[in-house]
């Protein structure tokens, strides 16, 4: 028999077994009987009306079993994508939420935007097939950048959106604002992008639906991080499809970061047409279909000022931001760059008043959305900038100034200007554990070194807070939501003992099937192995939100939790009939339920065997079974943060950049397993760093093409690009989660490009360079270097 | 990818035929260039012609005076060669820069010299050189084979057999990323023989080609700092959304430096 591992301990995942041996089952595994292939026709043009389309050609080629058009989704009466949030200007004035069909109707938006679908016996004629549609398009000028966009006579996407505006948004009290900024001594001024960015998950986006006339009932399989809020949006919102009769599986799904948590009307197009063709339909997108489809992240441009005292405390932080939304409204589309980045602006300092504006723009370019830290690296960059530009400018020394603003230990919880009431955290112990960590003591000395090579070498600092374990509803409800963001678990103890535990969240490399089933050992005593856990089936699972946001283990895990709690409280109830003894005198305590001050005992198996075969048990008072359900809301945000510090060396021959070291400190509260926490610390920080240094979207103004269109031009960070990490926590325990957890899963993406890029700008700082824009690629450098006060040694 | 037919002949003469005899035919190497663009419908020849039953087309030789690396060599061969690393280090280094493990083990010097792309690296070191590329009806000089991008001096029916380089006092290559593809943003390849010195560059034009100051000056000084101060003109260099004419042409005179120190080293 195995163990009990509980909390704390690390041991290897239990799902690479299958990952690493090849028996993953993922969307593009699955065949179907009589299953047919399906090609999305996109659009070439960024912007452009359609004239008409002529199917004949394509319905006349071998194989070809049927187009669908936006003509026969508006037949058919189906409902546009829906967004799920809904936010409002200052006024309460709604932002403008003009319809996405699943097919374009009349008009295409962006490069990428679907036209058709065409379904044949076999993908390479559905391929063939595609391309003998003809469609008559009437190409439109393009507009792709935010600052363009909203200049009058730029191209309007929609009629009824002046100057492409969807909403005018802000927060704060600017009042208070201005009057902090008449007082100020010195004030900071930025101006910065945020590069966009494109997920890349490992497996691109798939799915299979199919129809059984028999049963009425549908079943999508499809790349998702949340098969229940798939079946709900589409099946209630689009499709007309009643919940009871539509089934989401998302199986094994090779990564996500936001890109897979979106509603797309590719799901909905193929569900519809199962039905239509009497035949399952199948569609795997290929890597350069995702690249104009998969929905995009960040795309900001800001203006930023930070009011300060004589002593450099900030009395009060304004930030303007245009923030690209692409052609159309996606699932999460406004909620990022408003909601979860205006009260982030706050960071982890006392920041006294805050203004934010955001004006949330449409754009010919793919819609963005949520993308792996989602508004908060966004607010974060914006912040942890200006405070070096502060301290620059005002002679303070960069890690003094964020002292001297830092919120200590002992006053939280805290409550910011913008909103959110921080629980618990340590931000000054964080920058400490990193401060020793880098040996920023002799950074002097390796400065030297590099320069005696003709190298720059730089330092930078991110202290930095985040909001995740997505979300308190009652909150999230007045910001705009229109659904719940709490999450759901089962366990269900079997007669034998084993637990399976079916829980809303989905499992796509963070994890989850070994962090949960350590949680469920270690509160129930019984062996890790014992344990599995069952998500992405909403035929199988209860309900469930999904994953992202940092949310799986901060709710479902709190979820799951009280389950566990309830199966303990009913086995309790069990043994006390069993063992003759008050409920109250029974204890349980390593898998075994026991009467105080005695030594007689059940062991957990005994009562799970009692609770299925209840020949001896109290049916008057107690229902046979043992399986207990629970439903999490949380009653705030987690606020995991920290210190992260980078270490840069450029070259100023070529303008490379060079990552040469990276320390992470951060509190993620209670860490249940250390190896997974350091891995999401890993894989969050790098990337991060690939959007400070390499990761970049590029489209062409005018005809709206996007020219960073493949992995050939689209820069992803390499392991040869990165030094050893060092990471390590500093954790102070959520006073309100369960288990005191913070969530881990964005926190490297926030707080890492801002770390980067204050490393590059320190680097560069003796020629009078205040700025870098990211990607900090070699050629901006250069150009930088170019323009610089000091000329540069060469060689 | 659209179906075709697929012809594997032992034979050059078979592979000529055939070659002429269905039109739009190609010819596969490696692949590693060809199949990306038959997988994504960018190419649909009726028929490919695959060169891995000639026997003879592979491996590499010492003549004395040169070197001669059969078309169907991998990149990985030439890299791991004892012989080139002895005898041309800076092309061994080169093959050892090209792409992935997997390229290199698939990806031949023939299919790169003939496909030409702008940014491939064994194009600069042929040039560099001044080798020979050895066809099936004829032997052409590297000055007179490449023709810019994507073009080459190669005939319908012309099959390259072979690549003869002529072995130099000193080489070297530097060779800077283009920082998503890893081919060459720019590349230098800088060759120093008895009687001049020859400097090629890939990655910083729509094709491969000399820099004619530069080997003057190195010609007299083999030296880094004799081509410090030589600045490449900008017209008719590159630009795109990885770098700029102006910051290529940078790039060229710094590439230099390094690919002579390369050789020196
Ligand atoms: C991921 C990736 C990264 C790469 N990185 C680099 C890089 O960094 N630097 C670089 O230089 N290259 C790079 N390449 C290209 C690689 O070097 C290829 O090997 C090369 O371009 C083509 O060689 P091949 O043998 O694969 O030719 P194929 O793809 O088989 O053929 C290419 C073309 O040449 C023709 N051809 C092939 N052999 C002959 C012959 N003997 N005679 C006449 N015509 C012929 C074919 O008909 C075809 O048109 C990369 C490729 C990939 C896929």
């Amino acid at each position: 028999m195995g163990n009990v591992i509980g909390i704390g301990a690390a041991p290897k995942r239990k799902e690479d077994q299958r990952f690493l041996t090849g028996r993953g089952n993922y969307v593009s595994d699955i065949k179907r009987p009589g299953m047919t292939a399906g090609v999305f026709v996109r659009s070439p043009h960024g912007h452009a009306v359609i004239r008409g389309i002529d199917e004949s050609a394509a319905l006349a080629a071998p194989g070809v079993i049927a187009v669908l058009t936006g003509d026969d989704v508006k037949a058919d009466g189906l409902g546009s994508l829906p967004c799920g949030w809904g936010i409002s200007d200052a006024k309460g004035v709604p932002m403008k939420e003009p319809p996405f069909p699943m097919l374009a109707q009349g008009k295409v938006r962006f490069v990428g935007d679907m036209v058709a679908f065409v379904i044949a016996e076999t993908p390479e004629q559905a391929n063939a097939g595609a391309e003998l549609l003809k469609i008559d398009y009437e190409v439109l000028p393009s507009v792709v950048g935010v600052l363009e966009a909203v200049r009058p006579g730029a191209p309007q996407l929609f009629d009824d959106v002046p100057n492409n505006i969807c909403c005018d948004w802000e927060l704060g009290d600017k009042a208070a604002v201005e009057s902090a900024f008449r007082k100020a001594a010195h004030v900071a001024k930025l101006s910065l992008v945020n590069n966009r960015l494109i997920g890349n998950p490992m497996e691109p986006r798939a799915a299979i639906a199919e129809y059984e006339p028999g049963t009425d009932r549908f079943t999508l399989w499809t790349t998702s991080q949340f098969p229940h809020v798939v079946r709900f949006l589409m099946g209630a919102l689009v499709l007309n499809i009643p919940q009871h009769k539509l089934r989401v599986v998302a199986p094994d799904v090779g990564g996500g970061f936001g890109v897979k948590q979106f509603h797309y009307g590719e799901e909905a197009v193929i569900t519809w047409a199962a039905k239509r063709v009497k035949r399952p339909v199948k569609w795997v997108a290929s890597r350069s279909e995702g690249y104009v489809s998969d929905r995009h992240g960040r795309d900001h441009v800001t203006e930023a000022e930070l009011a300060l005292d004589e002593t450099g405390k900030f009395l009060a932080f304004r930030v303007k931001t245009l923030a690209n939304m692409g052609g159309y409204l996606s699932t999460f589309g406004p909620n990022i760059p408003t909601n979860l980045y205006g009260p982030l602006l706050g960071g982890v300092y006392t920041t006294p008043a805050i203004y934010c504006n955001v004006k949330v723009v449409f754009t010919n370019t793919v819609p963005v959305d949520a993308y792996r830290g989602a508004g908060r690296p966004e607010a974060t960059f914006v912040l942890e900038r200006i405070v070096d530009v502060a301290a620059s400018e005002m002679g303070i020394d960069r890690v003094e100034i964020r002292r001297r603003n830092m919120i200590p230990k002992e006053a939280y919880p805290y409550q910011t200007p913008v909103l959110v009431q921080y629980d618990s955290g340590d931000p000054m112990g964080c920058l400490d554990g990193a401060l020793a960590a880098a040996d920023v003591k002799n950074f002097g000395v390796r400065k030297a070194a590099s320069a005696s090579k003709g190298k720059f070498r730089g330092l930078g600092y991110s202290t930095y807070v985040e909001a995740c374990g997505l979300a308190p509803s009652r909150f999230a409800g007045r910001l705009g939501a229109r659904g719940g963001l709490y999450e759901s678990a089962t366990v269900r103890v079997h007669p034998t003992g084993q637990v399976t535990v079916m829980i809303g969240t989905h499992n796509h490399g963070q994890g989850h099937e070994t962090t949960f089933a350590q949680i469920v050992s270690d509160k129930l005593g019984v062996p890790f192995e014992n344990v599995d856990i069952v998500f992405g089936d909403t035929d199988r699972v209860q309900f469930g939100m999904g994953t992202y946001g940092s949310r799986s283990l901060v709710v479902g895990g709190a979820a799951l939790s009280k389950a566990t709690d309830k199966v303990i409280a009913k086995g309790k109830k069990i043994a006390s009939h069993l063992l003759e003894a008050a409920e109250v005198d029974i204890q349980f305590e390593s898998g075994k339920f026991s009467v105080a001050g005695t030594d007689r005992s059940k062991t957990f198996e005994e009562i799970a065997g009692a609770a299925y075969v209840p020949h001896n048990y109290p049916l008057e008072v107690l229902e046979p079974g043992l399986e207990e359900q629970a439903y999490y809301d949380p009653v705030n945000f987690t606020y995991p943060g920290g210190c992260h510090i980078a270490e840069v060396e450029v070259d100023p021959e070529t303008g490379t950049v060079t990552l040469i070291n990276y320390t992470a400190v951060d509190d993620v509260g209670t860490v249940i397993n250390p190896m997974i926490v350091e891995g999401q610390l890993h894989g969050g920080i790098v990337q991060g760093v690939g959007q400070a240094l390499f990761e970049n979207a590029v489209y062409d103004e005018g005809s709206g093409q996007l020219l960073s269109g493949s992995l050939m031009d689209y820069c992803m960070p390499r392991a040869d690009h990165l030094p050893m990490m060092k990471v390590a926590t500093h954790s102070t325990l959520c006073t309100h989660t369960p288990m005191g957890v913070k969530g881990c899963g964005e926190v490297g993406t926030i707080g890492s490009p801002a770390a980067v890029i204050n490393a590059v700008v320190d680097a560069l700082s003796h020629l009078g360079v205040t700025h870098v824009d990211m990607p900090a690629t070699p050629n901006r450098i250069w150009r930088l270097l170019q323009n610089a006060s000091l000329p540069v040694a060469a060689e | 990818m659209k179906p075709f037919a697929y012809h594997q002949p032992d034979q050059i003469p078979d592979v000529a035929k055939l070659l002429t005899s269905i039109e739009d035919s190609k010819l596969v190497a490696g692949g590693m260039t060809l199949i990306p663009t038959l997988k994504q419908r960018l190419a649909n020849p009726p028929a490919l012609i695959d060169l891995s039953k000639l026997g003879n087309l592979k491996g590499i030789s010492d003549d004395g005076a040169t070197i001669t690396i059969g078309a169907m060599t991998p990149h990985a061969v030439v890299a791991a060669s004892k012989l080139v690393q002895a005898r041309i280090p800076g092309l061994a280094a080169l093959a050892s820069m090209i792409g992935d493990p997997a390229v290199r083990s698939r990806g031949t010097i023939g299919g790169s010299v003939a496909n030409n792309d702008p940014a491939a690296d064994y194009p600069a070191g042929v040039l560099g050189l001044g080798a020979t590329i050895v066809t099936s009806m004829r032997e052409i000089p590297a000055d007179k084979f490449f023709l810019g991008l994507f073009e080459t001096a190669l005939q319908q029916g012309e099959i390259i057999t072979a690549i003869r380089f002529p072995v130099p006092q000193k080489a070297g290559y530097t060779k800077f990323k283009a920082p998503a593809s890893r081919y060459a943003l720019v590349g230098v390849f800088v060759a120093k023989f008895a009687d001049g010195v020859r400097v090629a560059v890939t990655g910083a034009g729509p094709g491969v080609f000399r820099v004619p100051p530069m080997e003057a000056v190195l010609s007299d000084n083999f030296d880094p700092s004799a081509i410090a101060a030589i600045k490449i003109d900008t017209d008719g260099l590159t630009s795109d959304i990885h770098a700029e004419a102006d910051y290529r042409a940078h790039l060229v005179t710094v590439m230099a430096k390094r690919a002579v120190d390369a050789a020196l080293s």
